[in-house]
C-alpha cells in the first residue's frame, strides 16, 4: 500500500543543534572519552597524571563556557538522538547544574593535581586517573541531565568509581571502611531507583520537566507526599543527614586523604543537588509539608557533626564530621526554602566543596610533615611551614563561618532567612554549630601547628604540586569572602530557577507541552 | 495479574529486609540481590502489565494493532539488571577481600577503621 508521507518534526528535532548547546553534552562525554584513554594507558605511570591535568583543565574551561552560555541565555536543553522530549533523554543545564559542576570540576582539577605528588606508582597502577576522570563523568552527568532515571544511572557511573577509589590500595582498614561504603550507598541508590519506580508508575514519564508540569497540574489526586518523603530518604543518605549520616565517618577517613579530598568535595553535594532538584523543582508543596521535618534533621545534623568533630582524635576523622555538620546547614536552606534560603544551601554547597577538599589536603600534609594524624602526637607544624600554617588557619576561619570568608555569606542567608519566618531555633542551631567548629577547629590549630613537636619531626619538603592547589582553593575562599556580589546573584537567580521552573520546562518543550 | 505481582514483590522486599538486618556480610549480601530482583519486578509493575504482545506495528498498518506490552519498563529493567549485577560483583569480591584480610565476615567484629577505645583529643598542652 501506498505510504503515507512521514512527518519526522512530530517526533524528531528537526533543526540543528547550535554550536554553543553542545556544551550541555561535552562536559560527561569528555570525561568518559579520556577516562577510557587514560585505562588504555595505566601502564605508564609517568603519562597518567600528565594526561589527566590537562583534561580536568579543558573540563573547567569547558563548564565554565557553559556556565556564561547559561548565565546570558537560561537553561539550555539538548536531546538524545534529536528525540524529541519527553521520549528522549533530555539533558537540561539550568545555573543551579551549571555552578555545581563548575565547582566540582574546579574540586576535581585541584585534587588532580594535588594527587601528581601524593598517590605513588601503586596508586596509579590501581587506576586512580581513570577512576577520577569516571567519576567526574557521573558527577557532571548528575548535575546537567534533565531525566531522571538518566539521573539514577549518573548515581551508580559515580558510585562504582568512588568504590574503586576508596579501595586504591586494598590495605584492611580501607576494607573495613569500603564495605560500609558500599553496602549503605548501594542501598541509598536502590531507595532511589525505587522511588523512580513508583514515580514512572503514577505519572508515565521520567523527564523532569514534564513532571513538574504534571505534578503541579494534578497535585491533589496523586500520591505525591509519598515520593517526596522517599526522595528525601534517598538523597539524604546520600547526602549523609542525621539520622541516615553513618557510612560517611565509617568509611571517609580510610582512603588516601586525596581521595578523602574528591569525596568531600563532590560526593555528598550530589545528593543534596538532588534533594535541591527533586524537592524544590519537582515537589514543592509537598517539601513545603516536610519542611519541619527536614528542618529538625538539618539541625540535627549540623548539630551532631560539630559535636562528633570535637570528639575526635584523628584529625581527617575530625573533617569527616566537619563534612556532615555541612550538611545540616543546607537542609536548613531547604527546609526554609524561600529564595534566601534555598540560594544558601546552594552557596553554601559550592563553598564547602572547595573549602572542605582544601581542608583536607591540609590534613594530607599535615599528615606528612609530622607523621602522624593524631591530634595527641601532632605538633610543632607552624615552624615547619609559616605559609602552609596560615593557609590552614583561614581554611579553619572559613569552614567555622568566620567572616571575611567564604563560609559567612551562606550562613548569614540562611540565618536570615530562619529568622524572617519565626524559626529562631534554627537560626540558634546555624550560629552554635559555628561557635562549636571553631572550637574544634581552632584546637586542631593549637595543637598541631602551635604545639612545640614532642619528637623530633622527618625532614620532608611539601613538592609544590601538593601546595599550589591548597593555595588556588584558599584563594578562591577569600575571593568569594571578599567580593561575594556575584556569586550571590548567581545563586539567588539559580534559586529562583528551581522554585519557579517556568524558565527550565520551556527550555525543555520550547512550543509548550 | 497484579495483585499476585505485587504480593510477590512484597514477598522479595520482605525478604531481602530480613537478610540484610543480619550480621554477617554473606547473608546482606544475598539480601542485596534479593533487593534489586525485588526492585526489578517492581519497575515491571509500575510500567503496567498490559499484554504480552510485543509492542510491534504489523506491516501495512500505522499503528498497533491491539493493546500491546510497555516497552519503556524493560529498558529501565535491563539497565538495573546490568548495574545491580554489576554492583553485586563487586561487593562479592570485597567482601572475600574482607573475610581473607580481617578474618571475619561478621559486620560487627570489623572495627579497624573505627577503633572502639580511641583515644580522645588532649585537653591542652
Amino acid at each position: 500500500m501506498a505510504a503515507t508521507p512521514i512527518d519526522l518534526s512530530a517526533a524528531l528535532v528537526m533543526t540543528p543543534v547550535p554550536a554553543a548547546d553542545w556544551l550541555v553534552v561535552l562536559p560527561p562525554v569528555w570525561c568518559l572519552l579520556s577516562g577510557a584513554v587514560l585505562l588504555m594507558l595505566r601502564k605508564s605511570l609517568r603519562l597518567q597524571g600528565l594526561l589527566a591535568v590537562p583534561a580536568l583543565a579543558v573540563l573547567v574551561i569547558m563548564d565554565a563556557l557553559l556556565l556564561m552560555h547559561v548565565f546570558a541565555n537560561g537553561p539550555v536543553t539538548m536531546v538524545m538522538g534529536r528525540w524529541l522530549p519527553p521520549f528522549g533523554i533530555a539533558f537540561t543545564a539550568d545555573l543551579t547544574g551549571v555552578l555545581f559542576v563548575l565547582a566540582g570540576a574546579v574540586v576535581a582539577l585541584a585534587g588532580a593535581v594535588h594527587a601528581l605528588g601524593d598517590i605513588d606508582g601503586t596508586g596509579r597502577r590501581y587506576g586512580f586517573y581513570p577512576f577520577l576522570l569516571l567519576l567526574m563523568a557521573g558527577v557532571s552527568g548528575a548535575f546537567l541531565t534533565g531525566d531522571i532515571f538518566n539521573l539514577y544511572v549518573w548515581f551508580e557511573v559515580l558510585l562504582i568509581s568512588s568504590f574503586g577509589l576508596i579501595t586504591l590500595g586494598s590495605e584492611p582498614r580501607q576494607i573495613d571502611g569500603a564495605i560500609k561504603y558500599a553496602f549503605l550507598n548501594l542501598i541509598a541508590t536502590t531507595l532511589f531507583l525505587i522511588t523512580t519506580g513508583y514515580l514512572y508508575g503514577i505519572f508515565g514519564t521520567l523527564n523532569m520537566a514534564d513532571i513538574a508540569t504534571k505534578a503541579a497540574a494534578g497535585r491533589e489526586d496523586l500520591p505525591l507526599m509519598t515520593l517526596a518523603t522517599l526522595y528525601l530518604l534517598a538523597f539524604g543518605m546520600k547526602a549523609a543527614a542525621f539520622p541516615v549520616n553513618f557510612w560517611l565517618p565509617a568509611s571517609y577517613h580510610t582512603p588516601r586523604v586525596v581521595v578523602s579530598a574528591l569525596f568531600s568535595g563532590l560526593l555528598t553535594k550530589v545528593g543534596i543537588y538532588a534533594l535541591l532538584r527533586t524537592l524544590v523543582m519537582l515537589f514543592p508543596v509537598e517539601r513545603e509539608e516536610l519542611s519541619f521535618v527536614i528542618a529538625l534533621a538539618g539541625a540535627a545534623t549540623m548539630l551532631l557533626g560539630a559535636l562528633g568533630a570535637l570528639g575526635q582524635s584523628d584529625i581527617r576523622r575530625l573533617l569527616g564530621y566537619l563534612v556532615i555538620s555541612g550538611i545540616g546547614v543546607m537542609l536548613a536552606g531547604l527546609a526554609l526554602g524561600s529564595p534566601g534560603g534555598i540560594g544558601g544551601a546552594i552557596f553554601y554547597a559550592l563553598h564547602s566543596m572547595v573549602v572542605m577538599t582544601a581542608l583536607y589536603m591540609a590534613a594530607g600534609l599535615a599528615g606528612r610533615l609530622a607523621g602522624s594524624f593524631d591530634l595527641n602526637r601532632l605538633g610543632g607544624l607552624y615552624t615547619r611551614s609559616a605559609l602552609f600554617s596560615a593557609l590552614s588557619l583561614v581554611l579553619f576561619f572559613a569552614v567555622s563561618g568566620l567572616p571575611p570568608f567564604s563560609g559567612f555569606w551562606p550562613k548569614v542567608m540562611v540565618a536570615k532567612a530562619a529568622m524572617d519566618i519565626g524559626a529562631w531555633w534554627l537560626t540558634a542551631a546555624v550560629f552554635l554549630t559555628g561557635f562549636l567548629t571553631t572550637i574544634a577547629v581552632g584546637r586542631v590549630f593549637l595543637l598541631a601547628y602551635w604545639r612545640p613537636a614532642g619528637e623530633a619531626l622527618p625532614v620532608v619538603a611539601i613538592p609544590p604540586s601538593a601546595l599550589l592547589p591548597l593555595a588556588a582553593l584558599t584563594a578562591l575562599t577569600v575571593l568569594f569572602g571578599l567580593f561575594p556580589e556575584t556569586l550571590l546573584a548567581a545563586v539567588q537567580q539559580a534559586a529562583q530557577g528551581l522554585s519557579d521552573p517556568r524558565a527550565y520546562v520551556g527550555s525543555v518543550f520550547p512550543g509548550g507541552n | 495479574m497484579e495483585v499476585p505481582f505485587v504480593l510477590l514483590i512484597g514477598l522479595f522486599f520482605a525478604a531481602a529486609v530480613y537478610l540484610m538486618l543480619s550480621k554477617f556480610l554473606v547473608r546482606v549480601l544475598l539480601g542485596v540481590v534479593l533487593l534489586g530482583n525485588a526492585v526489578n519486578l517492581l519497575l515491571f509493575a509500575n510500567g503496567r502489565i498490559l499484554r504480552e504482545v510485543p509492542p510491534i506495528i504489523p506491516a501495512g498498518h500505522d499503528v498497533p494493532a491491539a493493546l500491546t506490552a510497555n516497552p519503556l519498563p524493560q529498558a529501565l529493567i535491563l539497565t538495573a539488571i546490568v548495574i545491580s549485577f554489576s554492583f553485586f560483583a563487586f561487593l562479592l569480591v570485597l567482601v572475600y577481600r574482607a573475610y581473607q584480610d580481617l578474618g571475619t565476615d561478621n559486620g560487627n567484629e570489623m572495627r579497624l577503621a573505627e577503633p572502639e577505645n580511641d583515644p580522645l583529643p588532649p585537653t591542652g598542652y
